[in-house]
């Protein structure tokens, strides 16, 4: 027994000397990955920052200082693009964590079958955008699309309706299609997270009476909290991001209704070659983003601590 | 006992999981229809959702009118897996080093990193547009896997820190007491046991770069035969008169591989991305 003992405070002191200096290892290994994203994304930030001070087009540029920011300022055309895509972003991912739940708790539902199921939740997730939206401008063809076709069986509509041709239809069609793409991953980190909770909370509960839609609000709720709370942040910075689902199914119309801040920068420095006015409209992303994600973690921080995670 | 449903409530899950899926699904039965639909029938009116002549013939035809069709397929593959490659070759050191290593500015370059997810591409396209041009990768297949590696590398990162952490730290410290070097035990004693979690990340990887792929191919690159399927389809949307059914067979056709390989590895896939949300 006592020589075990000495063997453990034997490894423990031999366990010290063993750190070398990692400094120079650790950067080593980290390095090349550090200048690929240098080259690659920082560089091109550093750019984008001072092409916003120029008026850059095919032409050539020159430093304007800061009259692009002061056009996009006075512009109620910009403003309302901040609102909308605002709004977007609030609407689609409170829908998407909705979805992500009903779905996740209808998953983790001890039925037969299940297993099927959350194969079948994937494919929106798995395929690309590109790809899906093809199949949701059909969807949305007034005259040939199922959903038109079938509001018009039901009785709903006289005539066909063209889902994209009119500014609000079109704004809360293309919301539903950016909440098909983003709902299974939500859907599937829910139900890990799910999975995740100790079983023995709900026994406990059950054992105690508790009823299904309390053991819901009370136990799993609280429990998977933290990633519910990261998955909004992360769905919120891809919906805000979200591009490809919006240019394809409305290239941001009719009539701008659908056209968010991504957009309107694509539309301004790609399809007008106004790269300096499109890097401003770029930078004031940028810093949206970035005080959006520092009031999210500050709120991320309160979350943890208060559901006990690290 | 706990988990057992009473017949009604077992009835009303099916409901509701018919109902959710049948939202997830709706584009694709959709696309799946309008495939099988002869293109005079498809545009008729009144909306029909059955049809009596449906037929699989598009399937053969869309070889003839998408030439490049399997090209398509092909590149979109190639694009996939050389981007999940050099993702890797940059990932697993990097990763390595924040799961084990002390370093000064450890937490700083892990910010900078993790930052990069807050940005997409369509943000930085006119300066990434000059800086791929300096570098001549302007129209080439690297035009469409340089972007796409750099902005895998943090969620990458991110993955992969988690999965080598739990690999005992005590293997590690044997093979230095016998003298190996860092570098070798990297090679020789972590990456074998981080087997698993390597194959799990690049199976998210694959399926996340072929799944978005559209935007830098359709800004940096021009020549068809290099395209993805998604920009190489895409192009024949704009066509005046557009051949919706072969549109339809050819994107189903067209995502078969991923879907494939989604099928036969969907576990890892979902293992690889939520074990570093999730707590264990």
């Amino acid at each position: 027994m006592t020589g075990l003992a000495e063997d453990t405070t034997a490894q423990a002191r031999r366990r010290v000397p063993v750190r070398l200096p990692e400094g120079w290892f650790a950067w080593a290994l980290i390095g090349p990955a550090m200048i690929f994203i240098g080259v690659i994304v920082a560089w091109p930030l550093v750019e984008t920052f001072r092409l916003s001070f120029t008026d850059a087009n095919l032409g050539g540029e020159s430093w304007v200082g800061w009259e692009n920011y002061a056009d996009l300022w006075g512009s109620t055309k910009f403003s309302q693009t901040i609102a909308r895509t605002f709004f977007w972003m609030a609407l689609s991912v409170s829908l998407k964590l909705v979805m992500g739940l009903i779905g996740a708790t209808l998953l983790n539902a001890t039925v037969p079958g299940r297993a099927l199921f959350r194969v079948l939740v994937m494919p929106p997730w798995v395929i690309p955008v590109a790809i899906g939206m093809i199949g949701w401008l059909w969807l949305y063809n007034g005259h040939f699309g199922m959903l038109s076709g079938m509001v018009q069986k039901i009785g709903l509509l006289d005539g066909p309706f063209e889902f994209l041709a009119y500014k609000n239809s079109a704004f809360y069609s293309a919301i539903v299609a950016d909440v098909w793409v983003g709902t299974p991953m939500v859907t599937l980190f829910f139900l890990a997270a799910m999975q995740g909770v100790p079983k023995d909370l709900y026994e406990a509960a059950y054992v105690d009476g508790a009823s299904r839609w309390y053991r819901f609000r009370r136990i799993t709720i609280p429990q998977i909290m933290p990633v519910i709370v990261s998955m909004a942040l992360l769905s919120a910075i891809w919906t805000f991001n979200s591009f490809e689902i919006i240019w394809i199914l409305t290239e941001g119309g009719p009539r701008g209704a659908t056209t968010t801040l991504i957009v309107d920068t694509y539309k301004v420095a790609i399809g007008n070659y106004k790269f300096g006015e499109g890097a401003a409209c770029a930078v004031v992303i940028v810093i949206l983003l970035a005080l959006f994600s520092l009031v999210y973690l500050f709120f991320l921080n309160k979350v943890n601590r208060r559901y006990g995670n690290k | 006992m706990m988990d057992r449903y009473s017949r009604l409530q077992t009835l009303v899950i099916y409901a509701a999981l018919a109902v959710f899926l049948t939202f997830i699904l709706l584009p694709f039965v959709e696309m799946f229809m309008v495939s099988l639909r002869p293109l005079e029938h498809l545009f008729s009116t009144p909306y029909r959702f059955w049809g009596d002549d449906f037929s699989f013939a598009v399937y053969r035809q869309i070889w003839e009118t998408v030439p490049l069709l399997g090209r398509y397929i092909f590149n979109s593959i190639y694009i996939s897996g050389m981007v999940t490659a050099i993702t890797m070759i940059f990932v697993v050191p990097a990763a390595y080093a924040y799961a084990r290593l002390d370093f000064p500015f450890k937490n700083a370059s892990l910010a900078i990193f993790l930052g990069v997810n807050m940005f997409t591409g369509a943000v930085l396209l006119i300066p990434l547009y000059r800086v791929l041009r300096t570098l001549g990768l302007l129209n080439t297949y690297w035009a469409m896997i340089v972007p796409g590696v750099a902005f895998l590398i943090p969620t990458g990162i991110w993955l992969l820190r988690s999965y080598l952490e739990k690999i005992p730290r005590e293997l590690e410290e044997a093979a230095f007491v016998d003298g190996a070097s860092r570098l070798y035990t990297l090679r020789r004693v972590v990456l074998p046991l981080a087997v698993p979690g390597l194959i799990v990340v690049s199976v998210a990887f694959f399926i996340g770069a072929y799944a978005q792929q559209f935007l830098f191919a359709i800004t940096f690159n021009q020549v068809r035969e290099y395209q993805p399927l998604p920009a190489g389809l895409f192009e024949f949307i704009g066509y005046q008169d557009v051949t919706w059914n072969e549109m339809m067979a050819a994107s189903l056709t067209g995502v078969l591989p991923v879907m494939v390989v989604f099928l036969f590895l969907q576990k890892y896939f979902v293992a690889g991305l939520t074990a570093g949300a999730v707590k264990e």
